[in-house]
């Protein structure tokens, strides 16, 4: 008769919810590979909000700034997990979405939710315990994964000297000791934006790190006469006023994502296969004068005019040297484009970011012999570079990607 | 002035200590049990208390566990203040009726009306010879139930103490006091009397590794420490003092210090407290884990008649300082 | 509007462009881009500014003749007067 007194002590309250309404999972999204974990710094919603596709709900802080977070889900936020300044993994539910299906406005799921709500027999754990370690298959403690987490170290790269070569915390002190050694000491810099540059620096370094590590890289590079853009463009200019002007890098930015419609294995992630992508979303790289990069991506691109690229710069380069950009705009590049501008270096060859297969890049157009039909003239000349992932694409694929860019920017009017 | 003063003391003259000052300071307060009396008990705890104290207050009871345990609930729900009096931990099971059905329970399903405020002694554990009829370790049977209090009496100090706040207690209480340790002398403060009974402590600090343990384990463990840090680990011994409501803020908060836990008891390992120990470390401090938590337990036999068996059935000090170092470095 | 003032204005946009340089450090021969270090982008913006605050357009092909501080300032002068 006591086991009848109590039956609801045996459901959980996870149970419960799966048994009424699924409830959409917003979890901590990752913004980039290296992203391992962010702050939440404030919640956009309460309990209660109906949210649709595209809202930002919350602003969550990590190694490259402060990030405004859309969901992907439209509902009502049932419950929100995290509080603020709470630092979690990247993965940890921070927030219960009630589906827009189940019946909108009706807090209380089922009938039989109406009896007092009882206490869950689990224990309330700490959010960080729910979700699951970054380093899957590497044997090391929980601590010294937390302690190499915390401070951006690779375990791949610590020795382990526990039971059975296990990691531990001494091993992955040594490990940040000795490479904070080699780092140069910091630059006593009086940097404007609020996340310190130095987590960018990280950020980078663990991105690239994985990058060399893991991609193997194939390099190709291009000479673009550029006179036809650059006239066009000086003609087009010339009919506009200066807040409109076009700058050259809009042209190279359209034609990469032209020539990436014919090439869309170019335009792809690599998680255990290729996977393509239907939108081509272009990871352009901004870089912040106190050292260090980010890449927002310029969504869509093929299917904006000119004017409307040059807006979308207009709008990111600012923001991006902030560090103040959407979670969108740092996870969902698929390509990237990194343009030197000019005075600079003639051609630039770049280290992909994973999971992207491609980069990208653009020296400084100088004036160069050039050699066409017989003659021999002084052109502006671009070089072009394009580092593929040798895994997704070989070179025959990139060497058309690369004519096929520069017959773009041969018919500059067509852009 | 005489804060600094210690006596010399044994286990067992410190229980008897607690047992006169509780007769003296309330006269509620009543010892019951097999050869309390006359005998002076079993093992000598009451010696020479029924000629002080007559025999209303040090009562003699026949050989029923079951029947006597029984009368102590009784008593205390009339108002008075029992110690209940069981020879030893496994004549204790002929009373888990009375404790767990009654005891445990009438608070609960009398809807908070009544309380039952006992307390129940009893000796556990090896060290005499005793055998598998007398010797066992049984905290964790009681530990598991909701309703009782469970203390266990690892030191001199708590020897002196915890006997007279558990009789504060308006709930059942059960102490376990370790007939191993009888005859140990060891130095308390000559004005010691009524300790905590809600925390767990810290019985030397350390910050290599935790030790926690309890009862019989606690001296053993902090001979092990001594030993361990000639060779240079800092052991942290944890003794839980309170076995029900387990006190984990302080094993916990001692695990987030030295990232690596050892629990050592001397009841079989299966489904034992440091089993208990260890699945909350796990819940609840597992990113400051170094190391897995290792339990070091009694050997799952019958505890065995000879002396050199009885011995190897428990976790002695040299099995604690061969296992931390293993811990430490592999 | 004195040289001296000009100048104030000029610093003052560049210091908006690029909050973390020191413009009013440029001697006036310096390459306002290249000393400053500000690409292609934000010379843009520096020019939008301009118009905003002064009402001077430059168009493209002039861009060459304001290189440096010095010039600047005597491109703005004259298309002011």
């Amino acid at each position: 008769m006591c086991e009848r007194a109590f039956p609801n002590h045996l459901i959980t309250k996870s149970t419960y919810n799966q048994i009424h309404i699924p409830m959409i999972e917003f979890r901590m999204p990752s913004l980039g590979a290296d992203m391992e974990d962010g702050t939440l710094r404030e919640w956009k919603v309460k309990p209660g909000d109906m949210v649709h596709r595209g809202d930002i709900i919350a602003d969550v802080e990590t190694m490259k700034g402060i990030i405004e977070i859309e969901v992907f889900d439209e509902g009502i936020v049932e419950q929100l997990l995290i509080k603020e300044d709470e630092k979690v993994p990247v993965g940890t539910v921070m927030a219960l979405i009630a589906p827009s299906k189940a019946e909108v406005g009706v807090k209380t799921p089922a009938p039989e939710a109406k009896a007092p709500e009882l206490h869950p027999i689990e224990e309330k754990m700490p959010a960080a315990a729910v979700s699951v370690p970054a380093h899957e298959g590497i044997r090391a403690s929980p601590l010294a994964k937390r302690i190499a987490a915390e401070n951006h170290l690779d375990l791949a790269t610590v020795h382990g000297t526990g039971e059975g070569g296990a990691i531990t915390r001494e091993d992955v002190e040594k490990a940040i000791a000795e490479r904070d050694i080699k780092l140069p000491p910091r630059a006593p810099v009086a940097a404007p934006p609020a996340v310190a540059t130095d987590s960018i620096r990280m950020a980078v370094a663990a991105a690239m790190s994985k990058s060399n590590r893991e991609i193997p890289h194939y390099y190709l590079d291009i000479a673009i006469d550029m006179s036809k853009a650059l006239a066009w463009l000086a003609e087009a200019n010339r009919q506009r006023p200066v807040q409109k002007r076009l700058l050259p890098v809009v042209l190279l930015i359209k034609a990469v994502a032209r020539s990436l419609q014919e090439f869309p294995d170019l335009n792809a992630l690599w998680d255990n296969g290729l996977q393509r992508k239907k939108d081509i979303n272009i990871g352009f790289v901004v870089s912040l004068r106190t050292g260090g990069l980010v890449v927002p991506a310029i969504h869509h691109a093929d299917k904006k005019t000119l004017d409307e690229i040059m807006e979308a710069l207009n709008d990111l380069i600012p923001r991006a040297r902030a560090l103040k950009l959407r979670s969108s705009e740092l996870s969902e590049s698929t390509i990237t484009l990194t343009n030197l501008g000019d005075g600079g270096a003639d051609s630039v060859f770049g280290v992909i970011y994973p999971p992207q297969v491609a980069i990208v890049g653009f020296g400084g157009i100088t004036e160069q012999p050039f050699a066409e039909n017989g003659m021999l003239g002084v052109r502006p000349v671009l070089r072009a570079t394009l580092a593929g992932d040798h895994r997704a694409t070989d070179g025959l694929t990139g060497s058309r990607f690369l004519a096929t860019l520069k017959k773009h920017l041969q018919q500059p009017e067509t852009l | 002035m005489a804060d600094n003063k210690t006596i010399k003391i044994t286990y067992r003259e410190a229980l008897k200590q607690a047992i006169r000052e509780a007769l003296l300071g309330d006269e509620r307060v009543f010892l019951m049990g097999e050869d309390v009396g006359r005998y002076g008990g079993a093992f000598a705890v009451s010696k020479g208390l029924l000629q002080e104290f007559g025999p209303d207050r040090i009562m003699d009871v026949p050989l029923s566990e079951s029947g006597f345990t029984g009368a102590g609930i009784g008593a205390a729900l009339a108002g008075m203040r029992p110690i209940v009096e069981v020879m030893t931990v496994n004549f204790s099971l002929l009373a888990m009726d009375q404790i767990v059905n009654n005891a445990a329970t009438l608070l609960h399903m009398s809807g908070g009306q009544l309380n039952v405020p006992v307390v129940i002694r009893m000796g556990c554990g090896i060290g005499r010879q005793l055998a598998a009829q007398h010797s066992h370790s049984w905290e964790p049977l009681y530990a598991h139930i909701p309703g009782l209090i469970v203390l266990s009496v690892g030191t001199h100090e708590d020897a002196r103490g915890m006997l007279l706040s558990a009789l504060k207690s308006p709930d059942p209480v059960v102490i376990f006091e370790y007939t191993y340790m009888l005859n140990m002398e060891a130095e308390i403060p000559a004005g010691a009397g009524a300790v905590d009974i809600s925390k767990a402590k810290v019985r030397r600090e350390g910050k290599d590794i935790s030790i926690i343990t309890y009862g019989a384990g606690v001296y053993k463990s902090l001979e092990a420490a001594t030993e361990l840090a000639a060779s240079g680990i800092e052991a942290e011994v944890v003794d839980l003092r309170v076995l029900r409501p387990l006190d984990e803020t302080t094993f916990l908060a001692s695990v987030g210090k030295t990232h690596r836990a050892l629990v050592v008891e001397e009841a079989w390992r299966s489904v034992g407290l440091a089993a208990e120990v260890s699945a909350r470390i796990t819940e609840k401090a597992f990113y400051e884990l170094d190391a897995p938590v290792q339990r070091l337990c009694g050997v799952e036999v019958p505890i065995p008649y000879p002396k050199h068996l009885e011995d190897a059935s428990v976790p002695q000090r040299g099995d604690i300082v061969r296992a931390v170092k293993k811990m430490i470095k592999p | 509007m004195t040289e001296a003032e000009l100048k104030t204005v000029i610093f003052q946009l560049l210091k908006q462009i690029a909050p973390d340089t020191e413009p009013s450090t440029l001697q006036s021969g310096d390459n306002i881009r290249d000393t400053l270090g500000i690409d292609s982008f934000d010379a843009l913006q520096f020019l939008v500014a301009l118009d905003e605050k002064l009402g001077i357009e430059i168009p493209e092909q002039d861009y060459g003749k304001t290189g440096t501080l010095e010039q600047l300032v005597a491109y703005v002068q004259s298309k002011m007067s």
